[in-house]
Formats: C-alpha cells, sequence, structure tokens
C-alpha cells in the first residue's frame, strides 16, 4: 500500500470564495484545479500524508510582526486570518511532532508584506510565514531559522522583516529584478549591519530552467544551510518559477520543484506565487508534496512537458553559475561584512520608498536601527503614506540586550504622539504591543 | 406491507409492517453457509398466510458481499487503468491480473494522451489467455469526461461478457479509491446477482413478484436491477440498517448520536435532524478504500462480551472477544456478567457471572458487587469517550472556504439513542457520563429490520459544466450535452435535479419519497489571460436518505411504547453477538 516515508502534513485551504477582485490573478479559482489534482490521486489517503483544518490567528500573531496601519483589523480579512492561521497550524504540528514536515497549501500569498503595513502589495497583506515564525519563536523557543524563498519574485517582505536579525537566513531565488516586480533583490542587498550575510539574494537570469534552479539549491543554498544549522528550514514556496506560468518568464517545471524540494528538505512549507493555474500548479503541487513525503514522483508530468524546448541556453548557465559564486563569497564573509558595516557607527539610518502596486498607496520610512553587537538591535520607523497616514514603529528585537530595550522604551515613551497616527511598540522580549495616539 | 429484513451474525430479523404498524416480528437463525436458505426461510415464515398481492415492498440487508469481501476475493477478472501524469498507478496494483495503458486526461476532462488501442490488443490476449470474462476498466478523471473508458470498452466488447467502468461509480474524485471500488464491483458481481436472482425466482414460484430492494451502505435502498452493476454498494448494510431504525426516535431537530452496543462491538453514528452523517469520501472495507457512499459509523471493540482485565490495577475493557459471557458458559469476564451481578439482566446463570466477577474482585482486592459496578461504569465512560472522539472527528474535517470556516457548526448531541439487547441497562449511567439525555429505542432488538423496512431509495447525481468547453456532463448518468455560454448555475441545478429524479425513479423510489438536497453547488469565473473565459460549475445533488412516506404512524406507535416502557423499566437482554 502507498505510504509516506516521511510522516507529512497538508493544510489546503483554497478559499473558494475569495479574490482581489474578479480577473485578478489572486482569485477563487486559482487552487481549483490542484484540488481537483490531490482529489483525484487519492493524496488524502495515503498513510503518513495527514490534512489538518485550518485554524485563526490571533490579533498579536499580527502584532508580533507587523505594525498594520491603523490596526490590525484595518488589514486582514476572513481568509487573511485563516491562511496564516493555516501556516501556524502547520508550524505548531512540526514542533509537537505530529509530522516531520508539513505544507500549507492556502491562499492569500504574503511573502511582499513588509513589517510596516498600509495595504498590500503583490497581491499580500500580511507575511504569513513570517507570523508563523514568529509565533514558533514565542511558543516553543525556536532560535535559528532559514527561510528560502522559491518563489520567482523576490521576496521583499521577508526580507525587509529580517534585514536585522542575525538568527533568520534569508536567502531568495528569484527573476532578476531589472525584469520583473518588484525589481528588488541584488547580491549586495546582504541585510542590516547587524546581520550582513542573512540576507542572500540570488537573482537568476530570465528563462533559467531546472538546471539551473538545481545547480544553486545544491551547490550555494544547501552548503549554506548545513553551516547556518537552522532549528528549521521554511521554504516560501511560489511556483511562479514554471515555464507556463503567465506573469514571468522562467523555465522551471514540475519534475525541478520536486527535486528542489528533495535537496531543499523544509521542515515547513508555504505556498506563495503560482499563476499557471491549470498548466502548472496541480502538478508542482503534487510534485512538492510527494517529494515532502519521501515518495516516488517519478511519473509526474505536465501535459506536453518537453525538456528540450525550455533547456537553459549556455549563457544562462554561465550567468547562473557566476551569481551563484558571488552569493557564496558574501556569504563565507560575512563576518568581515558586518563589521564593515557597522565601521565604529552608534546607529545607522535608512530611507525606504516603498509602492504598494495592488492598493496605490506610496509609503516613505525613515528608518534607525541601532548598532549593536549583542543583539538585533533596537529598530524605530517613522513612516508616511501618501494617504496622511503618519506612524511611528519601535521595534524591541526577542533576544535584546538591555541597552536596546531601554533605548528603544524610550523611543516609544518620548514619541509626541501629536504628530503622529499612531506610535506603536513591539516589545519582543516581553510579548507586548502598545500603541498611543488619537482614538 | 413491507416486509425489511436483516441478516445478522447469529439471527436474521424480519419485521412485517402495514399503515396500522409493526404486525409481526420473527427471528431466525443465519446460516452463514447458506444465506440463500437463511433469507428464503425468514421471508416465507413472516410472510405466512399473507395474501401475496398485499406485500408492495421487500427491503433485504445482507451479508453476502461483505462476506465475500472479508473472506478474500478470488479476483478471476481483469482491471485495466489508463495512466496520466500523477502518481504511478502501479501502486495501486490490485491483483495479478492488472495492467496500465497509455491515455490521459486533464482535470477538466481534456485528452492529454489517446488510448494506446495497440498496447490494449495485447492485454487483450493475455487475459483472455488467462480465460478471464469480465473486467474492469478505470481511468484517471473519468468522473470528469468517460471518453477514454468508453473507448476501452467498445475495443473490449466482443471479448468479454461483462465490463464494469469506472465512471459509472461516483462522481467524485479519486482514482485509486475509484480503481478499488471497480474491482469490488467486477468481484462481488457474478455471486450478488445469482443471489438474488434466485431469491425473486423462488418467491416467484410461491407467487409473490414484489420487486426487491437491497438496503446499501448509505441507509438508502436501491432495486435490485439497479444494484447489478454495482453489487459493492450493498456492503455493510448492517450497520445502515440500525442507524435508519433509530431516526424515527430522534426529533427533526435534535442531534442524536446512535450506539448500538452489542456483543463483540458498539457501533457508533450521528443523526442530525433526522438525517444521518455520511462518511466524506466512502467507506473502507477489508483494507480497500472506496467511493461507496456510506453512514459515517464507528465500531470500536467494546461489547458486552468483550473481554473485562485488570491492568496495572485497572480495569480494562477489549477490543478482543473470546465467546459468550461467563453466564452464558463463556471463558472470561465480561460486562455481560457484571450486569448479571448487579442484577440487571435476568437471563444468564447467575453464579457463573458471580464466579467471573470474583476473579477480577481478588485482583482489585475490592467486593465482588463493588467491582461489577466499577466494571460497568468503566463500560459507560469508555463507550462515551469513544462518541465523543467520533464527534470530535467530525467536527475537525477541513473545509475550504472563508463561508465555510466561519460558519462552521460544530455538532453538539442533544440525544443519546442506545440500541442492542442491553441497550435499557445502560440508560442512565450513559446520560449520567455524558450529560445528553439518552434512551433506549424501542423494539431496538428489531431495530434493524424496521430500519430496512422504512428505509427510503437514495442516489445521487454529479454534474459539471464548463462553458469555456462548452459543455455540460453526468457521467455517472451517461449524459453529455453541447450548453451555450449563456448557461447558468441556475440551469445547472436545474438539470442536476431532473437527471436526479430520473435515477431515483429508475432505481425504485416513489414520488412521494425524492425529498432531494443540492450537496455541492459552486461556480468558478474561469480568467484567461486577464478577462473571463467561462463558468466552471459543479453541483452534486442527492436523494437524502431518509425513512419512507407513511412511516410516521408506526414510529408514533412505537414513541408512546417507548414513553410507557420508561415508565416502567425495560428489560435488558443478552448482547446479540454479531460476530459469533
Ligand atoms: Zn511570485
Ligand atoms: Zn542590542
Amino acid at each position: 500500500m502507498l505510504k509516506a516515508r516521511r510522516k507529512t502534513g497538508l493544510i489546503f485551504f483554497p478559499a473558494f470564495d475569495w479574490a482581489i477582485d474578479p480577473t485578478h490573478p489572486e482569485r477563487e479559482e486559482r487552487l481549483l484545479y490542484t484540488q481537483d489534482q490531490a482529489m483525484e490521486e487519492g493524496l488524502f489517503d495515503i498513510e503518513g500524508l495527514i490534512e489538518f483544518k485550518s485554524q485563526l490567528v490571533l490579533e498579536k500573531d499580527v502584532q508580533r510582526t507587523h505594525f498594520c496601519v491603523p490596526d490590525v483589523s484595518a488589514m486582514m480579512t476572513e481568509s487573511h486570518f485563516i491562511s496564516a492561521g493555516s501556516a501556524k497550524r502547520i508550524g505548531i504540528a512540526v514542533m509537537e511532532k505530529e509530522i516531520e514536515s508539513g505544507f500549507a497549501l492556502v491562499r492569500p500569498p504574503g511573502h511582499h508584506a513588509k513589517r510596516v503595513v498600509h495595504g498590500a502589495r503583490g497581491f499580500c497583506n500580511v507575511n504569513i510565514e513570517a507570523m508563523m515564525i514568529e509565533y514558533l519563536r514565542f511558543a516553543y523557543g525556536v532560535r535559528k531559522v532559514a527561510i528560502v524563498d522559491t518563489d520567482c519574485h523576490h521576496g521583499d517582505g521577508t526580507q525587509d522583516i529580517y534585514w536585522h536579525d542575525p538568527d533568520t537566513l534569508f536567502i531568495s531565488l528569484h527573476q532578476d529584478g531589472r525584469t520583473l516586480y518588484p525589481g528588488t533583490g541584488f547580491p549586495e542587498d546582504m541585510g542590516g549591519p547587524n546581520a550582513a550575510g542573512r540576507t542572500l539574494n540570488i537573482p537568476l537570469p530570465p528563462r533559467t530552467s531546472a538546471e539551473g534552479f538545481l545547480h544553486i539549491i545544491k551547490n550555494v543554498v544547501r552548503p549554506i544551510l548545513d553551516e547556518f544549522q537552522p532549528d528549521i528550514v521554511v521554504n516560501s514556496a511560489g511556483q511562479d518559477n514554471h515555464y507556463t506560468d503567465p506573469l514571468t518568464d522562467m523555465n522551471f517545471s514540475a519534475q525541478g520543484y520536486a527535486q528542489l524540494t528533495e535537496i531543499l528538505r523544509p521542515d515547513i512549507a508555504v505556498l506563495e506565487g503560482g499563476y499557471s493555474i491549470e498548466g502548472a500548479l496541480p502538478y508542482v503541487n503534487l510534485g512538492i508534496i510527494l517529494a515532502m513525503a519521501g515518495m516516488d514522483y517519478s511519473k509526474i508530468s505536465e501535459p506536453g512537458f518537453d525538456p528540450d524546448k525550455i533547456r537553459q541556453t549556455e549563457q544562462v548557465t554561465r550567468q547562473v553559475e557566476r551569481i551563484g559564486e558571488t552569493v557564496l563569497k558574501i556569504w563565507k564573509q560575512r563576518d568581515e561584512l558586518t563589521e564593515k558595516r557597522r565601521a565604529g557607527k552608534a546607529f545607522e539610518e535608512r530611507t525606504n520608498q516603498i509602492y504598494y502596486d495592488t492598493d496605490g498607496i506610496y509609503e516613505t520610512q525613515q528608518e534607525k536601527v541601532r548598532i549593536c553587537s549583542d543583539c538585533a538591535g533596537a529598530l524605530r520607523i517613522d513612516s508616511s503614506s501618501d494617504r496622511g497616514a503618519r506612524i511611528l514603529a519601535v521595534h524591541i528585537p526577542l533576544h535584546a540586550c538591555e541597552k536596546c530595550r531601554e533605548i528603544g522604551r524610550q523611543w516609544y515613551d518620548e514619541a509626541d504622539p501629536r504628530s503622529y497616527l499612531r506610535v506603536f511598540l513591539q516589545n519582543r522580549p516581553d510579548d507586548e504591543y502598545l500603541t498611543k495616539g488619537l482614538p | 406491507m413491507i416486509i425489511g429484513l436483516d441478516v445478522g451474525g447469529t439471527h436474521t430479523d424480519v419485521v412485517l409492517l402495514d399503515k396500522d404498524g409493526l404486525l409481526r416480528e420473527i427471528k431466525v437463525h443465519t446460516d452463514e453457509l447458506d444465506l440463500f436458505h437463511t433469507v428464503l426461510s425468514g421471508i416465507e415464515q413472516i410472510s405466512r398466510g399473507i395474501k401475496p398481492k398485499a406485500i408492495e415492498r421487500l427491503v433485504l440487508s445482507t451479508t453476502l458481499t461483505t462476506n465475500l469481501i472479508v473472506q478474500g476475493i478470488n479476483p478471476d477478472f481483469g482491471m485495466i487503468v489508463l495512466s496520466g501524469p500523477g502518481i504511478d498507478p502501479e501502486f495501486f496494483r490490485t491483483h495479478e491480473h492488472y495492467y496500465v495503458i497509455g491515455g490521459a486526461l486533464d482535470h477538466r476532462g481534456r485528452e492529454v494522451t489517446p488510448v494506446d488501442l495497440g498496447g490494449l490488443k495485447k492485454i487483450v490476449k493475455k487475459l483472455r489467455r488467462a480465460d478471464i470474462r469480465h473486467v474492469g476498466v478505470v481511468g484517471k478523471f473519468s468522473s470528469r469526461n468517460p471518453v477514454h473508458e468508453l473507448q476501452v470498452r467498445d475495443a473490449l466488447k466482443k471479448y468479454f461478457r461483462k465490463i464494469f467502468l469506472g465512471h459509472w461509480i461516483s462522481g467524485s474524485l479519486n482514482y485509486p479509491r475509484r480503481i478499488a471500488t471497480t474491482f469490488l464491483n467486477a468481484s462481488v458481481y457474478p455471486i450478488h446477482k445469482n443471489f438474488f436472482e434466485a431469491v425473486q425466482k423462488t418467491l416467484e414460484k410461491h407467487g409473490l413478484q414484489v420487486p426487491i430492494h437491497i438496503l446499501k451502505a448509505d441507509g438508502g435502498t436501491m432495486s435490485f436491477e439497479a444494484s447489478i452493476n454495482y453489487p459493492g454498494q450493498t456492503i455493510l448494510s448492517g450497520p445502515a440498517a440500525s442507524v435508519m431504525g433509530a431516526i424515527p426516535f430522534s426529533g427533526d431537530q435534535e442531534e442524536a448520536l446512535v450506539l448500538d452496543i452489542g456483543g463483540t462491538t458498539t457501533d457508533m453514528a450521528v443523526i442530525l435532524k433526522r438525517v444521518p452523517v455520511l462518511e466524506p469520501v466512502g467507506i473502507e472495507i477489508a483494507g480497500f478504500k472506496t467511493l461507496i457512499r456510506a453512514l459515517k459509523t464507528r465500531s470500536v471493540g467494546l461489547g458486552g462480551d468483550s473481554v473485562v482485565k485488570i491492568m496495572n490495577g485497572k480495569i480494562t475493557i477489549g477490543p478482543e472477544r473470546k465467546g459468550h459471557a461467563m453466564a452464558f458458559g463463556g471463558p472470561v469476564p465480561t460486562t455481560t456478567d457484571a450486569l448479571c451481578v448487579l442484577n440487571m439482566m435476568p437471563e444468564g446463570d447467575a453464579a457463573k457471572a458471580a464466579a467471573g466477577m470474583k476473579m477480577l474482585a481478588d485482583e482489585l482486592d475490592r467486593p465482588v458487587v463493588e467491582t461489577a459496578r466499577a466494571v460497568f461504569e468503566h463500560f459507560c465512560a469508555e463507550v462515551v469517550r469513544h462518541a465523543r472522539s467520533l464527534v470530535d472527528d467530525i467536527n475537525s474535517k477541513p473545509v475550504y472556504t472563508v463561508y465555510e470556516y466561519w460558519e462552521g457548526r460544530q455538532i453538539k448531541p442533544d440525544k443519546i439513542l442506545l440500541l442492542g439487547g442491553p441497550a435499557a441497562c445502560f440508560v442512565d449511567q450513559i446520560e449520567k457520563v455524558s450529560g445528553v439525555k439518552t434512551m433506549a429505542v424501542p423494539k431496538c432488538a428489531m431495530a434493524n429490520a424496521l430500519g430496512a423496512a422504512f428505509a427510503r431509495t437514495t442516489c445521487e447525481v454529479s454534474l459539471f459544466a464548463d462553458t469555456e468547453r462548452g459543455i455540460i456532463t453526468a457521467p455517472e448518468e451517461n449524459y453529455f450535452e453541447k450548453i451555450s455560454s449563456a448557461f447558468t448555475r441556475e440551469d445547472a441545478q436545474k438539470k442536476a435535479l431532473e437527471l436526479l429524479e430520473q435515477k431515483a425513479r429508475r432505481s425504485g423510489a416513489s414520488r412521494d419519497d425524492l425529498e432531494m438536497d443540492i450537496l455541492e453547488n459552486q461556480q468558478f469565473n474561469m480568467v484567461r489571460g486577464f478577462s473571463a473565459a467561462g463558468r466552471n460549475i459543479r453541483i452534486k445533488a442527492q436523494v437524502r436518505p431518509g425513512l419512507v412516506s407513511g412511516y410516521q404512524v408506526i414510529s408514533e406507535k412505537l414513541s408512546k411504547e417507548m414513553a410507557m416502557m420508561n415508565g416502567a423499566r425495560q428489560i435488558c437482554s443478552k448482547p446479540d453477538g454479531k460476530q459469533d
């Protein structure tokens, strides 16, 4: 009888009644054919493949990760509560050893959602992986986490949330930002002064195929993960690198995704993008699930699949190899790079311009982080949107040192509520979330 | 008049009803090796002296197919499956004569790869050489489009006597289950057909020309003629019969747990507002996961005759059984013996029962009666614990839409109905432990036969419309039409109900019993290249399992009896050894 070699959990929440708008790629129909394929394959009958019921996240789970403007309820629809809650449920199942690994096949996605949220970007409001990870850190004392984002778009939201965190290794593989939304994610973007080299961006040239992806996973990502030794590995499993995806220009395949999963061995995978809803998703998702469960996936292929038609060129191969070497070099030099970035400064400031393409909002951030060799550093973000919402967000990291806690508190206390719509304090060590400002 | 007959492990219960109530009830001994004579003698005895013309309905619930499957199948038939991309179909191999051929459809029923007719020819030769006469043919996604299965059938027609097609079974998706179910249907087909033909012929000889209805695992009936292609649906009708028998005693607004306490097991089911809860996909039997619609039942090894032991100073009950209770000559102490010692059961040898309880009492170092009381209480607590876990299971079923999530009504039983010989003994204690109003069903020893007699004809229809492709199909019904792009979800619902009514009538339903529900009603806008290309509509409709019209009189009568019995104490009796 068919049996999973690794006990694998699934939450399937296709949100068949939720869409951004009726003809938007992020719509009701998106996971319909994946569900058809999963049902027809009898996936939920396989011994060792366990289907869980989705759960809800709580307001506090959102506050632990995000600063929502003006508040959590304004940014979360019912389906966001369930989609994020499903990722959280899978995380809990892994920590409780109900399963060895799990996959949250849910909508809506989250990897473009940054720490401060004024609206939806790249079809995302809130970052469901980050909320899950921060819950696991809070509830189970998980410390070191690696996130490998294999969506075709740069995981700029996740990158933003973990930019300063030396305990989180964020690796994003994506189509070169010069050719695709959101236009970011270059190797030189390697994390803040307290965590340089813990953000690794691997932009791949258009029309990279399985050969290129698997080269990077085997020769770059795997060795880095082995060295970093995370407590858990999370895969932001976007499927828009597929050769049939209408929004992107890559040449990845279902077999390729399955092999990638086998090498990556994620503890938790969370579905991100993927808009070739008939030609790719049913097969890619099936491949990922079987690979996670340690089962045979050799007979999976897309209708009309022809590897010769999508083979990458010599030029692409060379570019991929070159980018791999660059990233490995950054990883190896991460400690020196961190030193160099700090260069005796007490604080680092930067200005961020953020465009919310889904909602058409512009945001400007003045960000200030304390340079600290003992923790991720107290963080202060002064954020204004072109809708006239100005907020101040203060983040005290989970493992903050005394000094950073003190500075964070001080920033919050000193802020004049009359200048802002809201002033937020995200006090992670005490799991305390405060706001002040006009009601 | 209606005859209801339920074949049990030790005896077969038969009832005769008319619109005024229960006229006769008898039990005959079940001869597992000769079910034919068991069934016939049951019918003959109950109808003795009745004018054959007066009998308008005969419903049989037998263990025939269940036994065949549990005892192991003689796979003297072939299986041909069409593969498509996905899990290797070798994993679903049923037996030696199982062949995989090329040919694939996708999730919308579009052809991806044509049928490998050349390969099929070679397989036909092999099957013929092995002297095979029946064949099952199953394709992936055939419930979306049976074209490949039909092509294979056409190619096989002249070589084989009977060909079973996967899309007949169900509109549900599940290829491995479709293979297993087709396999089971093909395997029990000849015996099922011969058996009921023989019953029908013999009855006709006696002047009883009444259509035979057969009880299914979903608690509904189908005519014998309709069952020929799906004999597998008649498996495990026994537990379904009991649940149907309990329905008249649950209110139309109540959520009831039905607990049938037998000798070997306690069987559990849930009734919501007089409608039994069904398995989400299909029943599992002897390791086969199927697409056979069935009541959601759970059987736990916790019966009146289950072995009672002391482990680490604690009482444990079941799951195994070693024959009868000691009070009835068995070898080890049981809960039935505890009932004897507590003077709750008038039958049985009280001295032997006490000897059994003493064995346990010595180990516990407690008095005999106190021990019997502890066994009895533990038994009730275990029954309630398992019942709760069944309810939790139903409540934790995944949902796929935001609406279902937020509307997700949780089942909270407000009544427990007990069935089985000793049911009456347990009423008070189970009510106490569970905190839920509990009662024993009147005539509960006959509830199964009554359930069979009362059960309504049920069936299901699945319909898909794809306005981009311009097609509407209900593959189980062999229905295919072209539709225009203006076809709506309302049109689809109307069509589904129309097909359902036709099917129900063909299966023997009377007009009064067509209580139809739309089970699934989904419509998706298909968007290709940022503009709407069409609608994908999915409708599932059923005739709701329930009781035939006109049963109310009888159930009211029995309810009155129940009220009387609850006034006086109901007497409990020896559990029925379902699997002696
Ligand atoms: Zn994407
Ligand atoms: Zn610090």
